[in-house]
């Protein structure tokens, strides 16, 4: 699927959201626990599959997964167990350089 | 994306964690999330089209601010201390409101045909509503917030804040729940100015509890300071300026570790006594606009240390700098006919960004082509991309073919040991269009003259850049925010002549 900064996507089976920080304009197969993202506004049903045991490292909400070489970024907004993927790889955590608060 | 995702987010990631308020009697993130929720459904339910906030900075506000965007309507802060027939003017505006007016100002409001709360009162509705299903908002394209900004030379415009604009400045400045749960910010701003609605969402995201001091004098941010534990403030740089300059004040702060500071100009002699007097403390440097949705560039603590000791003088000089900009923003310097300038060179300061908003109510978004928003500020980049902020264009002296910029000859006065404040002005003038005149703020107990700073200012600048006349003040007019209203000087300078 085509990726839009802002989208919110969910999983189908678990509990994780996230929201588009970056992505670039290819298709690209987002999964989590294997089975591809969607998005719940979208209109599209759920797609079909079940959780791969093997694809369970959990998120954390508030952090972000990426591939920075393919330029796609993801913000967890509710965790899961499942692990996100991009094109079969799993995405990478990112690390935080929060700058000092400025308000 | 929208504000309620940040609430969320914060009310799902450290629900019990108290965000707003004193530790004792705060309300945790799930509570604001519940009330926000209130909030919205008796919004919803008046069929009111925004949320007009006419009260003092306070719990009341982070609640409204997240209560509109759970209802999809704009939150409208309004600027309380405008004359009645301004904050009618703003007023007429946003017909069919719903409104959250403080007491004092509940007839200017209902003479405008704008009722409601009291901000208690809208505590009270929003812990009665906030049982129920969640509101199902419209999330049309309407702004998470309307900021009217004082326009210095026309009626105040309305900055139109996306909730894009906004959750950008957030994601792009904050990690998710980095601050500790003894930590504690200190706000001072008003809730009109942009400053309060970006720092209640960027503490909110990082888990920070938020304090809110409403009439600022030294003796009770230093009391609040030390009796909240406060680890975060910002302040702007005449409340520094008051609590450095102030004689036997106890100016121990043990909890601080950061200070941030904007809005106007900080003298140098004032933020260099404060490096010293607090060394624990990391000042932060922040430039932004309402219609940039607050911060884009920023000298943080490490680069203020650095460039008090060092012995570059390129260095040196970054400590009067707005640092570099935030990620995702770019900073472009122009000239006049709009053409980018290299390192060193002056002229129009651009920027473009995700936070960027650059929207007026009724005439639309100002950005150009490629994205970038005018400041209307002048200034230039340094080869390592510190930015140095000069003044408003619109500040400009001119006087017979020369342009003249305040900035230079009041950041000269401000380097004078017996000059507390200082601002320089153009006045018109027959024979040159403009002359210069400046206000000086002298030390208290200083004898110092007009005929003195003179002589200085000559010894610093050419002969042509020595202000003609130079008045002597025991303050000047700055606005809660800190900043001039630079017509207003020169009103008083005519009318004395």
């Amino acid at each position: 699927m085509k990726l839009r900064a802002g989208q919110s996507l969910s999983s189908p089976v678990d509990t994780t959201t996230v929201v588009v920080i970056r992505a670039p304009g290819d298709d690209l197969d987002v999964t989590c626990a294997g089975v591809r993202l969607y998005d719940p506004r979208g209109g599209e049903p759920a797609p079909e599959g079940a959780a791969d045991p093997g694809q369970m490292d959990g998120t954390q909400i508030g952090k972000r997964y990426a591939d920075d070489d393919l330029g796609l970024e993801l913000l967890v907004t509710k965790p899961g167990k499942g692990t996100l993927a991009v094109n079969g790889t799993p995405l990478g955590l990112k690390g935080a350089k929060p700058l000092p608060a400025s308000d | 994306m929208n504000l309620t995702m940040l609430l969320d987010m914060a009310a799902d990631g450290f629900g019990e964690r108290v965000v707003v308020g004193s530790r004792d009697g705060g309300l945790t993130a799930a509570r604001l999330r519940e009330l926000a929720v209130g909030g919205a459904k008796a919004v919803q339910e008046a069929g009111a089209n925004a949320i007009v906030y006419l009260a003092v900075n306070g719990p009341a506000f982070q609640v409204a601010l997240f209560a509109a965007a759970y209802a999809g309507v704009p939150l409208v802060p309004v600027n309380y201390r405008l004359g009645g027939e301004q904050v009618s003017q703003l007023l007429a505006n946003h017909p069919g409101a719903y409104g959250i007016v403080e007491a004092r100002h509940a007839e200017v409001a209902s003479r405008a045909g704008l009722v409601g709360p009291t901000p208690k009162e809208w505590l009270a509705v929003a812990a009665r509503c906030a049982a129920g299903p969640d509101p199902e908002p419209d999330f049309a394209e309407t702004p998470a917030v309307i900021i009217y900004t004082s326009g210095s030379t026309s009626a105040p415009k309305g900055v139109l804040l996306r909730h894009e604009n906004l959750v950008s400045y957030v994601l792009g400045t904050v990690e998710f729940a980095d601050a500790d749960a003894e930590d504690a910010a200190l706000m001072s701003v008003p809730p009109y100015h942009i400053a309060a609605v970006s720092n209640a969402l960027t503490n909110l995201y990082a888990g920070r509890r938020v304090v809110v001091l409403e009439d600022f004098t030294p003796e009770k941010w230093l009391a609040v300071v030390r009796a909240e534990r406060i680890t975060q403030a910002m302040v702007v740089p005449t409340m520094l300026a008051r609590m450095m300059d102030a004689d036997g004040l106890d100016r121990t702060v043990p909890t601080l570790r950061s200070l941030a500071y904007g809005g106007a100009k900080m003298p140098p002699r004032v933020i260099e006594r404060a490096l010293r007097e607090w060394p624990q403390v990391g000042f932060v440097n922040a430039y932004g606009l309402t219609e940039t949705s607050s911060t884009v560039a920023l000298l943080g603590p490490d680069e203020h240390r650095a460039a008090l000791d060092s012995p570059d003088p390129a260095v040196r000089a970054r400590l009067a700098s707005a640092g570099r900009a935030v990620p995702g923003v770019e900073i472009e310097i122009r000239d006049e006919q709009g053409k980018p300038l290299p390192p060193g060179g002056a002229g129009l300061i651009w920027i473009s960004g995700g936070q960027v908003s650059g929207e007026y109510a009724g005439t639309g978004p100002t950005v150009d082509d490629r994205g970038y928003f005018c400041t209307r500020d002048q200034g230039r980049l340094d080869p390592e991309g510190y930015l140095f902020v000069e003044g408003r264009a619109d500040d400009t002296i001119i006087r017979g073919a020369e342009n003249i910029a305040p900035a230079e000859i009041e950041d000269v006065l401000l380097r004078h040991p017996d000059v507390c404040d200082a601002v320089v002005v153009g006045v018109p003038d027959e024979e040159w269009g403009q002359r210069i005149e400046a206000v000086v703020v002298p030390r208290g107990g200083g004898q110092v003259t007009s005929a003195e700073l003179r002589d200085w200012v000559r010894g610093h600048l050419r002969g042509s850049k020595t202000p003609d006349r130079i008045a002597l003040w025991p303050e000047l007019p700055r606005t809660p925010t800190g900043k001039l209203i630079r017509r207003d000087i020169v009103a008083d300078l005519t009318s004395d002549a």
